[in-house]
């Protein structure tokens, strides 16, 4: 008989579970929060589930910790447990919990339904997480689906507003067209080099010629893959979903499931070896920070605003992705975790300032903010220079690694252009600064005050931005030490 | 005391940090909260005079030095440590924070608690610029200044501040990007990567930076670049007006009084320091933009008819003798420039008091609303009189010293240079005493400006001690050279080749 079909045959192990532990915690706390959902009434599920998808994650961030101590691979080859992949699980998961956080008064003030919007959270974390484990290409294209699926309802929660709904649909008609490609990809990738498995690819890359297949197969999963990272010239979606998207989701989905398809990305590049990876990144990279910093100089509306600037950093993102793996990866990593720590944050103050049906979102309305709500101005002005990019946060460091990783490797073209534009991009997140500190106050907002859930949120997520600002070896060290995992 | 030298930098740097964080708990319309900034800064004040009293003057090399890693990856340390230069660059800002505080007692009425959070955040950033030796934490340093400044701008600012904040910001910050590439660039080179300035200095002298005499250029260029614009030398000047106009007093204070001199600073140590060659092949173009610097500003000073516009100017003008005394290569040039970079921040750091005490009164800076305010306001116009003959360059006033030693060396180096370079001196007597008659004498001309009150206890506070180190540093100016000598002598040492001129 067979080998293969042989161990197809065999029943998983416990071991195997273990590999997906995480996934399958979140799975079942995403199927309690639904089911809970129609047992009670409108208000007292906002609060109730709110608090039972909080505890899944936090159980989730627990098993994803216990699996870390036991890397190894499950499921025939299909997961693969290591220290990078435990990474982008607790960064996923932890996102999760902080959106939940933010989203707890957000409900309330949007009167939006709670139960499939929670469990979609949850939902929307099984795939990513799936993702930073996978090395099974057909796998990583199930986990990027679930991911993907859960986003494109979420997009949509605003259901008064037809703007929500474009986003949604938009987000959904492009999106799957991207998965699509990617898609694609892998098949090629299989005719290429006849596995689906990132292992067997990397062998197969490393050892024969690169056929013409293989390199129109990595093409074309990158292509999929940048769309979902919104890096030019595959980002004219973003403006218009973040726009529409509820805010807190806007500040789930600009980060954590662009955290996992650079996981994926990471594993792809660098552990299967993909060919021609420098000129395909180097372009793509160039582009996104150029046009997305260009885009948002003249941007009236703070969602759109963040989610130009959310194109600029996927392209300073993937300049670490066009360096050597030894600096690239963890660069990445960092730069990943910093991103997501920031920009949720500035999300977090953009969804409280909003207030009910979303109406505040000009930076108009952010005037004199700095004397309605100081704390909450103070908290938006420390984001606000991380994603700029000054020291003692942790997006200056983020764009150190960045770009000193570039330079080890050569690449002084892309960090001129990568520094050049971190100037340019000073200037828009300086507008909101200047606003809210230098304009005359609007008397007909009410000040904001700081709930619980949002307070927490904002207190996470400043602590990480300047913790990584200030103290940014050990996360580094920790990266270092996962990315010597995938270049096995 | 051995600990206390190590750990007296990080106490004078952190000491304004730790009073704002303070201040942050204090409720928001408490009435000491000025008190408080006064004392914090008065503290840190005080601790800094320590540095002068127990500096080794003989002994080359830097001094109260603490070096602790800090980030392991990058190779990142936290080293301080400060020569005869940089000590008296920290004891000026911490002298002039405290007058600061006070000048700004009543101006201020909103957002007090912000106000002086943000000076005295700026206090902490000043200082670990001076003092910081990893090119690292000089940078960290470097850019955080940018931050309180721009808000003290932007929010306590005149009409036009958000413009002029956002100016300031972008255009400082986007040359400090220069610098940074550079930084980067030699982090990356130097093996095992490190940031340390002494140590990356000594690699580059004995050339263990394989790559480097292609990149030198371009390197050196990086810091200058961040460097000029800050002082600012012409053509890189135009931020400067606007951010000095709308500024409020406090913040033009720090600004002409130490901000700027984070440039000539940065010069003699990194541009002089680590690409002596570099200086030297540059230094033409470099002291024609100065010598352009110190006519231009003059000039343009001369027909302003605001009178804070009118100082921004004869900044250029003096800033521009602190560039040439460095690329002139002297000792006298150098020594010179150091000790402008002292008086300038004395003497226009209190016209810009002064005029501030004015605006208070008045609410404006034009030349041509005043006239005749000798008689209202005696004791003002006598303290205006003693600090403009300061800053013409009287003998016997701070002004003159140091513009000496500079045009000596200047012609020590090029004869040209220090004939046009004199001429400044003489622009500069002509504006200066231009406004002050148009301001003080003859008759009232206005009559809103006949029951001006002279100036209250709290401004004379404010104004004395300015006034008096103004004297000191005229008279006694050994005081302040003899550590500075030494010092200058070490920078000058890799440039042996130019002839050495000792001033005693």
């Amino acid at each position: 008989m067979n080998p293969a079909l042989e161990t197809m045959q065999a029943m998983p192990q416990a071991a195997d579970y273990v590999r997906v532990l995480p996934e399958i915690v979140l799975s079942l706390f995403g199927m309690i929060v639904m089911l809970l959902d129609p047992m009670m009434d409108e208000r007292q599920s906002r609060k109730t589930l709110g608090l039972v998808a909080l505890v899944g994650t936090l159980a989730a961030l627990l098993a994803s910790l216990y699996q870390a101590q036991f890397p190894g691979r499950g499921f025939w080859n299909m997961v693969q447990v290591d220290a990078f992949s435990v990474f982008f699980h607790i960064l996923v998961i932890a996102v999760a919990a902080v959106v939940i956080l933010t989203s707890y008064e957000y409900m309330e003030v949007q009167k939006i339904r709670a139960g499939e919007y929670y469990g979609l959270i949850l939902f929307g974390a099984v795939g990513m997480s799936l993702m930073s484990s996978a090395v099974e290409l057909v796998l990583i294209f199930i986990a990027l689906e679930i991911s993907s699926i859960s986003t494109y309802i979420l997009a949509g929660f605003r259901r008064r507003a037809a703007i929500s709904a474009e986003s949604s649909v938009k987000y959904f008609l492009l999106g799957s067209f991207a998965t699509a490609f990617f898609l694609y990809g892998v098949a090629l990738m299989f005719g290429a080099t006849g596995s689906t498995n990132i292992a067997d690819i990397a062998e197969a890359f490393r050892s024969g010629q690169t056929s013409v297949l293989g390199y129109a197969g990595v093409a074309l999963m990158f292509v999929g893959l940048a769309f979902k990272v919104a890096a030019a010239p595959f980002h004219i979606w973003t403006p218009d979903v973040y726009e529409g998207a509820p805010a807190p989701v806007v500040g789930f989905m600009s980060t954590a499931p662009k955290a996992a398809v650079f996981a994926v990305l990471l594993r792809i590049m660098f552990e299967a070896h993909a060919p021609g990876r420098l000129w395909l990144i180097w372009v793509v990279a160039a582009l996104s920070m150029t046009l997305g910093n260009i885009g948002a100089l003249v941007q009236e509306n703070v969602k759109r605003l963040l989610a130009y600037s959310s194109i600029a950093h996927a392209g300073y993102l993937l300049v670490a992705f066009a360096a050597l793996p030894g600096d690239g990866i963890p660069a990445a990593m960092f730069y990943t975790l910093s991103y997501a720590a920031m920009n949720v944050g500035a999300f977090a103050v953009v969804s409280h300032i909003a207030g009910a049906g979303e109406r505040h979102v000009t930076l108009e309305d952010y005037s004199g903010l700095g004397r309605r709500s100081p704390l909450l101005a103070a908290i938006l002005t420390i984001f606000l220079l991380s994603l700029i990019g000054i020291p003692i946060t942790g997006g200056f460091f983020a764009k150190f690694y960045v770009f000193s990783a570039a330079l080890q490797a050569h690449l002084t073209g892309l960090v001129i252009i990568g520094v050049i534009n971190s100037a340019v991009g000073a200037y828009y997140y300086l507008r909101i600064i200047v606003a809210m500190y230098m304009r005359e106050a609007r008397e007909d907002i009410a000040a904001p005050s700081i709930p619980v859930g949002l307070g927490s949120a904002l207190a996470i997520t400043l602590i990480a931005t300047i913790y990584l600002g200030i103290l940014p070896g050990r996360v580094l060290e920790y990266a270092a030490r996962s990315a010597a995992d995938l270049m096995r | 005391m051995s600990t206390f030298d190590g750990s007296i930098l990080t106490l004078v740097t952190f000491i304004p940090l730790a009073g704002a964080l303070l201040l942050l708990l204090v409720p928001r319309r408490h009435r000491d909260i000025r008190v408080f900034a006064l004392v914090v800064s008065l503290l840190a004040f005080v601790l800094s005079l320590h540095l002068p009293v127990h500096f080794h003057r003989g002994q080359t090399g830097f001094q109260y030095e603490l070096d602790r890693p800090w980030i392991p990856t990058p190779n990142i340390h936290y080293h301080m440590g400060v020569d005869g230069i940089s000590m008296w660059l920290v004891v000026l800002t911490t002298f002039l924070t405290p007058l600061c505080v006070l000048i700004s007692w009543k101006s201020v009425h909103e957002r007090v608690k912000e106000f002086f959070i943000l000076l005295l955040l700026l206090e902490t950033a000043l200082i670990g610029v001076f003092v910081s030796l990893d090119l690292f934490l000089f940078y960290f340093f470097w850019e955080a200044t940018l931050i309180p400044m721009a808000l003290l701008i932007g929010i306590y600012g005149h009409e036009r501040r958000v413009y002029a904040a956002v100016k300031f910001f972008l255009y400082t910050m986007i040359a400090s990007v220069f610098m940074l590439a550079a930084i980067l660039w030699l982090y990356a080179n130097t093996n095992p990567h490190t940031f340390d300035f002494v140590t990356i200095q000594n690699a580059i002298r004995s050339g263990q930076i394989p790559n480097f005499p292609a990149a030198a250029f371009w390197l050196f260029l990086g810091f200058f670049i961040a460097f000029a614009v800050k002082v600012p030398l012409f053509p890189f000047h135009t931020w400067l007006p606007d951010a000095h106009v709308e500024a409020p007093t406090a913040g033009s204070v720090l600004l002409a009084g130490v901000l700027l001199k984070m440039g000539t600073y940065g010069m003699l140590r990194f541009n002089l320091g680590l690409f002596p060659e570099q200086s030297r092949s540059n230094s033409s173009w470099i002291v024609v933009l100065a010598l352009i610097g110190i006519v231009y500003g003059a000039l343009v000073a001369m027909v302003q008819p605001n009178m804070k516009k009118l100082i921004a100017y004869s900044s250029i003008s003096h800033l521009g003798f602190v560039v040439l005394g460095i690329f002139s290569f002297t000792q006298a040039g150098l020594d010179g420039a150091t000790f402008v970079m002292l008086a300038h921040g004395v003497s226009t750091g209190a016209l810009f008091m002064l005029a501030g005490i004015l605006y208070e009164r008045r609410h404006t800076y034009e030349i041509t609303q005043f006239g005749g305010l000798a008689t209202p306001m005696p004791v003002y116009a006598s303290f205006f009189l003693f600090v403009v003959l300061a800053s013409v360059g009287l003998p016997l006033l701070n002004g003159f010293v140091g513009e000496f030693l500079v045009l000596s060396g200047a012609f020590r180096a090029q004869a040209w240079y220090g004939v046009v370079g004199a001429t400044g001196v003489i622009w500069s007597a002509c504006y200066l005493l231009w406004m002050y008659q148009r301001v003080f004498f003859g008759k009232v001309k206005l009559s809103i400006n006949d029951s001006l009150p002279d100036l209250d206890i709290r401004e004379k506070i404010a104004l004395w001690p300015a006034a008096a180190a103004a004297l000191v540093m005229g008279v006694a100016p050994l005081l302040w050279l003899n550590a500075i000598d030494g010092s200058v002598q070490a920078v000058l040492a890799p440039l042996s080749q130019l002839a050495k001129v000792v001033v005693r």
